[in-house]
């Protein structure tokens, strides 16, 4: 899909593309980082019509839900081209003994050579996870690296 | 000891009045600018029209601030330049300039034309002329970057096109502003080659050095809490404005410069401090622009003002015309493009005061009633453009 970048002197950023459907949507993103949707009549194709402003926070939640599902798939994708890696998802079943420590504890990388790379908790998804992130009972890591790899990790977080 | 002496020594005689009349004018600018917003119109031609009322021949006169409100208009200059220097990156400038050259081609030659003829006709001088070219020639950056975000255009296909051209005109200050200065004051060929030569190099030097250096001078003056930060960067703006003053350049282009150089975070963080700031001393600035006029003078140049705006809207709805045409915008994005940019505001009134400044008082009324003229009309009419436009909307083909 092409996004059509322009830059806005003194303003920001205007980003536009066109949608299946044909309807055309623009982003445009201000320095104080606040986002505003817009869609353009057909009654005028260069007004653009306001649907909605993200403040800061906002703009960061709808990243979240549009997008870290994707990364997800997108890693999928990835280990399906490069042969030899696997990206599969492990939960944190409760009685694991790193339910309640921290991902960095879990030296899940030194130990097993694969990498936590999102981590799954209820609807939330959160990318790159850091060493110091916490790990709960029901979380999800998806994790990458080569099925043997996994198979260690999987092992790892739920030796009891 | 008298320990009371130094607290006696400050209260210096006319103290009071000062500190009344500066108090009282910058109350009386808060409720105005309140007042303008409130209808969506820029706080500028107010500003003025404040300035004509208690300056000289004017309803009420202020004696005991004359002095402050003059270093004040001065400082406030400065900052407006500066802050406009800090608006846009090397990066900004560099793909405005890919696209939009013709754009600012066509801006200058139907703008500062009609200006250039009102002066030379009105004044008989080619200064004169020189500077009503300019007046007519620079949309204001401010009411037109405003009034596009407040009428939610931001997305619109016209409105790079109208940032392309605020910034190309932005950029061709840098070397107009030492060319009136050098003029006005009285100098020759020789000396406008030299001022204007300087500050073309001083421009490229700045824009290509802060590409490659930029980030890490604006670390040095910026890694600071907010206090070092604003004095820093205030007090470098004000050396550098002194020196572009000694060589005979107007201070406004030493300022623009620092505002050029300093980039990224270092910019955005300037542009935070520095805005209040700024904000108190433009009000200054353009109150005693409107000081430096006797209201009594107005009237009389009405008339050739109103015709000068007249020609000078048509011209620049004409400009936006063709260069949102250039983005591919349909007839009611050009007009709207147009329309915005007529506002002609604080740039207008930053050379109209230059060059009464410079002893070229024959300008000052002309370009203030011209700026009250386009600064409200401008606005009002861009509201309505879809209107404006409808008769030349092609008929759509009904099958």
């Amino acid at each position: 899909m092409d996004v059509e970048e322009t830059l806005l002197p003194g303003v920001g950023r205007r980003y536009e593309f066109t949608l299946q459907d044909g309807h055309r949507l623009c982003v445009v993103s201000t320095r104080d980082d606040h986002y505003t949707v817009s869609s353009f009549d057909s009654d005028d194709p260069d007004a653009g019509r306001t649907l909605f402003r993200l403040g800061e926070e906002e703009a960061v939640t709808m990243a979240e839900i549009l997008g870290a599902p994707r990364i997800a798939v997108k890693l999928a994708d990835l280990s399906r081209e490069v042969p030899g890696l696997a990206s599969e998802q492990v939960e944190i079943v409760s009685g694991s003994p790193y339910d309640g420590r921290s991902l960095g504890d879990t030296q899940a990388r030194t130990r097993t050579g694969s990498s936590v790379v999102a981590l799954v908790r209820d609807d939330q998804v959160i990318a790159s996870p850091l060493p110091s992130q916490d790990l709960m009972a029901g979380d999800v890591l998806v994790v990458i690296g080569t099925s043997d790899g996994i198979a260690k990790i999987r092992t790892l977080l739920e030796a009891p | 000891m008298n320990v009371n002496g130094g607290l006696a020594a400050a209260a210096t005689p006319g103290i009071a009045d000062l500190l009344l009349e500066v108090g009282a004018v910058l109350f009386i600018l808060g409720i105005l600018g309140g007042f303008a917003r409130r209808f969506g119109l820029s706080p500028v031609p107010l500003y003025l029209l404040a300035g004509l009322v208690l300056g000289e021949g004017g309803a009420v006169s202020l004696d005991a601030s004359t002095g402050f409100l003059a270093v004040g208009a001065e400082i406030g200059l400065i900052l407006l330049l500066l802050t406009l220097g800090l608006e846009f990156s090397a990066d900004e400038f560099s793909s405005v300039l890919r696209r939009h050259v013709p754009s600012g081609v066509v801006d200058l030659l139907l703008n500062a034309t009609p200006g250039a003829v009102a002066g030379w006709l009105l004044f008989d001088s080619w200064t004169a002329a020189l500077v009503m070219a300019g007046v007519t020639w620079v949309s204001s950056s401010g009411i037109v970057a405003r009034v596009v975000s407040d009428l939610g255009r931001l997305a619109n296909r016209e409105t790079p096109s109208v940032l392309a051209i605020l910034v190309l005109e932005d950029i061709a200050m840098a070397v107009y502003l030492p060319l009136v200065a050098v003029l006005v004051a009285g100098g020759g060929a020789v000396e406008v080659l030299i001022g204007v030569s300087a500050s073309v190099t001083a421009v490229l030097l700045v824009l290509l050095g802060s590409r490659h250096f930029g980030d890490r001078l604006s670390h040095r003056l910026t890694d600071a809490e907010d206090e070092q930060v604003l004095l820093r960067v205030f007090g470098i703006t004000l050396v550098v404005a002194g020196l572009t003053t000694l060589l005979d350049a107007s201070a406004a282009v030493g300022a623009f410069l620092v505002g050029l150089a300093l980039t990224g975070q270092a910019a955005e963080r300037s542009r935070e401090l520095l805005s209040p700031l700024r904000d108190i001393f433009a009000a200054v600035f353009f109150v005693s622009f409107g000081l430096s006029i006797d209201p009594g003078t107005l009237p009389p140049v009405l008339v050739s003002a109103g015709i000068l705006a007249a020609i000078t809207l048509v011209t620049k709805v004409l400009t936006g015309w063709y260069a949102a045409g250039r983005d591919g915008a349909g007839t009611r994005g050009r007009m709207r493009a147009g329309l915005v940019l007529a506002a002609r505001g604080e740039f207008a009134v930053v050379i109209g005061g230059i060059a009464v400044v410079s002893g070229l008082e024959e300008v000052g009324p002309v370009t203030a009633a011209y700026v009250l003229i386009l600064a409200v009309a401008s606005p009002v009419l861009a509201r309505f453009a879809d209107e404006i436009a409808r008769p030349f909307v092609p008929k759509p083909v009904t099958a």
